[in-house]
C-alpha cells in the first residue's frame, strides 16, 4: 500500500464507469447478425418504399369501414361463435388443467408420474394454437368444435403449468399436518393444497379467458370458427373495409374482455 | 354485532359474498349458453377417430428427403424473421417505455400516448398484423418481420416501461445533483437499473416470437410457415409431420437457449 502512487483523478474515472469489452463484443455480434440476417433474407430497401406507397392505397381502400346490415349480421354471428369458443375452450381447459397440474406437482407426486405430467404440458405449450388447430380441423372437421379442442389445449399448456408452479411453491405444513391425522389423499387435496392455491389459480383462468378469448379470433384462419374465418375470407376477397369493421370490432370486443378480467380479479382479491 | 354475545367471525363482507356468487352464476350460465348454442356439427364427430387414425398413419414416416430441399432453409428464415422482428420491437419500444414511464417523463399526455401505442399493439394479434403487412409489402419475410414487431412494441414497451417506473430515485437524484446532463442521467441512472429486467422482457419475447413466427406463413409472411401451408393444401401429410416436428425441436431449443442465456446474463 505505501507503494501506492498518489491518487489521481483519471484512473477514478476509469473505475467509476469501467469499459466492458465483453459487452461491447456483444453489442458488435448483435450488430454484425442484423447485418448478415437482413442480407440473407429476402428484404431490401426499394421493396420498403414501394410498400410505403402501396400503404396510402391499402388504407384508403380500408376506410370507410363497412356498416351495411347484412354485413354486421355476419360480424355479430363471428364475434359470438369466438366468445363461444372461448368460454368453452377455458371451462373445459381449467378442468383438465387441475388434475394435470395436481399430478405434475412433484411435492405431491412421485417423479415417475410428475415427469409424465410434465411432458403432457410441454407438448401442449409446444405447438402455437393455430397449428393445433389445423390437426384438430383435420381431425373432427370445419367449425366451433375444432378451434375449442385446439384452445383447450393451449389452455392446458399454460394454467397447468402455472397452477403446478404454484402447488409446488406452497408450504407442506397443512399436507403433512392432514396426513400425520391419517387423512386420504382427497381431504389432502381439497383441505390442505386447495385453499392455499386457489387465489393464484383464479388468476391465472381469468388471465387465459382473456387470451383465449384473443387466440379464438384467430382459430378461423384455418377453419377452427370465429370471426377469424370471417377475417379470412373478406381479406382474400380484397374485401378490406370489411376487414376493418372486423378488426374495430374485434378490437373493442378484446378491450372489454381486459376490463371485465381486471374487474373479475379484484373480486377474487 | 356488538349487541351479540359471541362476535360471529365472516371471511367475507354481504356485498364480496354477492359479487362471488354472482360471479359463480353468470360462470355457470355463460357455460351452459355456449354449450347449448355453439355450433358443432355431429356427423363430422362420428368419424372423428378414423380420421385420427387416419391423420397419424399419413403423417408417419416423415418425408424426410423434404428437409434438406425445402425444411431447412424455410426453418433459418424463421428464425431470423422472429429474431430481426424482435430486435426490431426493442428498438422501437425502448424510448416509447421511457416515454410510458410517469417518473422519467411527467408529461400524462405523453405517458398516455404511448400507453394507447402499447394497447393498439397488444390487441391486434401477430396473424392480424401479417394480414395487413402482406397486403401492404407483398408475401415474404419483410412482412413477418413487421408483423412480429409490431406485435412485440406493445409487450415489451409496457413491461419495460413498468421496470422503469420501479427504478430507485437515489442514483437519479444523485446525478441530478452533480448536474449531469439528461442523457447521463438516463444512461447511468436508469439503464443500468432496468437492464436486467430489459433484456429477461427481451429473451421472453424472443421465445414467444419463434412460436408466433412458425405460423406467420399461413397467411403469406414467409418463412416454415409458408412450407406448412404448401404442404397442407396439397394434403401431403407426411411433409407436414416433418415439419411440426422441426418446429417442436427449433421450440424447445429456442426454450432452453433463452433459460441459458437469462442464467448467464441476469
Amino acid at each position: 500500500m505505501s507503494t501506492s502512487p498518489a491518487p489521481n483523478p483519471a484512473s477514478w474515472r476509469s473505475r467509476a464507469f469501467p469499459a466492458r469489452w465483453n459487452k461491447r463484443m456483444a453489442w458488435l455480434g448483435l450488430l454484425l447478425y442484423v447485418i448478415y440476417a437482413t442480407s440473407i433474407i429476402d428484404v431490401t430497401w426499394e421493396r420498403f418504399v414501394r410498400g410505403i406507397a402501396n400503404g396510402g392505397t391499402f388504407l384508403a381502400r380500408m376506410f370507410p369501414p363497412e356498416t351495411a346490415p347484412e354485413r354486421m349480421a355476419l360480424v355479430y354471428s363471428g364475434l359470438l361463435e369466438s366468445i363461444q369458443i372461448a368460454i368453452l375452450s377455458t371451462f373445459f381447459g381449467v378442468l383438465l388443467s387441475l388434475p394435470i397440474a395436481l399430478l405434475a406437482a412433484r411435492n405431491l407426486m412421485p417423479p415417475m408420474v410428475s415427469w409424465a405430467a410434465r411432458g403432457v404440458i410441454a407438448i401442449c405449450r409446444s405447438f402455437h394454437y393455430v397449428i393445433v388447430s389445423i390437426l384438430f380441423v383435420k381431425a373432427v372437421g370445419f367449425g366451433a368444435l375444432a378451434g375449442i379442442l385446439a384452445l383447450i389445449v393451449a389452455t392446458i399448456g399454460f394454467v397447468a403449468k402455472l397452477f403446478a408452479e404454484a402447488v409446488e411453491e406452497m408450504s407442506m405444513k397443512p399436507v403433512e399436518a392432514l396426513r400425520a391425522t391419517g387423512a386420504p389423499f382427497f381431504s389432502i387435496i381439497f383441505l390442505a393444497v386447495l385453499p392455499q392455491v386457489a387465489a393464484r389459480f383464479i388468476g391465472f383462468t381469468t388471465y387465459q379467458l382473456d387470451s383465449n378469448l384473443r387466440n379464438s379470433t384467430m382459430v378461423g384462419i384455418v377453419g377452427g370458427g370465429g370471426i377469424g374465418a370471417t377475417l379470412f375470407t373478406a381479406y382474400r376477397r380484397f374485401d378490406y373495409d370489411l376487414v376493418l369493421t372486423i378488426l374495430i370490432a374485434t378490437i373493442i370486443l378484446i378491450m372489454i374482455a381486459e376490463a371485465l378480467a381486471t374487474r373479475l380479479r379484484r373480486i377474487f382479491q | 354485532m356488538n349487541t351479540a354475545q359471541q362476535a360471529r367471525w365472516v371471511r367475507f363482507t354481504p356485498t364480496e359474498r354477492i359479487a362471488r356468487s354472482m360471479v359463480y352464476i353468470v360462470v355457470v350460465v355463460a357455460v351452459i349458453w355456449s354449450l347449448k348454442t355453439v355450433e358443432v356439427i355431429p356427423e363430422f364427430l362420428y368419424d372423428a377417430p378414423e380420421q385420427t387414425a387416419d391423420l397419424l398413419s399419413r403423417m408417419w414416416p416423415f418425408d424426410w428427403g423434404y428437409y434438406p430441399t425445402v425444411v431447412h432453409a424455410a426453418m433459418i428464415e424463421t428464425i431470423h424473421i422472429a429474431t430481426l422482428g424482435t430486435l426490431l420491437s426493442l428498438v422501437a419500444a425502448l424510448p416509447l417505455a421511457f416515454m410510458a414511464a410517469r417518473n422519467f417523463t411527467p408529461f400524462p399526455v405523453l405517458n398516455w400516448v404511448a400507453q394507447f401505442i402499447f394497447v393498439t399493439s397488444r390487441s391486434v394479434n401477430s396473424l392480424v398484423w401479417a394480414l395487413l403487412f402482406v397486403a401492404i409489402f407483398g408475401p415474404g419475410a419483410l412482412a413477418g418481420i413487421l408483423a412480429i414487431a409490431f406485435r412485440s412494441i406493445g409487450f415489451v414497451g409496457r413491461l419495460f416501461g413498468e421496470a422503469l417506473e420501479e427504478a430507485q430515485k437515489g442514483p437519479i437524484e444523485a446525478l441530478n445533483a452533480i448536474g449531469a446532463p439528461g442523457s447521463m442521467v438516463l444512461a447511468k441512472g436508469y439503464w443500468p437499473q432496468a437492464e436486467p429486467a430489459f433484456w429477461s422482457i427481451a429473451l421472453l419475447r424472443w421465445d414467444i416470437n419463434i412460436r408466433e413466427s412458425a405460423v406467420l406463413g399461413l397467411v403469406g409472411a414467409g418463412g416454415i410457415g409458408l412450407a406448412l401451408n404448401a404442404s397442407l393444401d396439397n394434403l401431403y401429410w407426411d411433409e407436414v409431420g416433418l415439419i411440426l416436428a422441426v418446429i417442436l425441436l427449433v421450440v424447445m431449443a429456442t426454450e432452453i437457449i433463452s433459460s441459458k442465456i437469462r442464467a448467464r446474463i441476469i
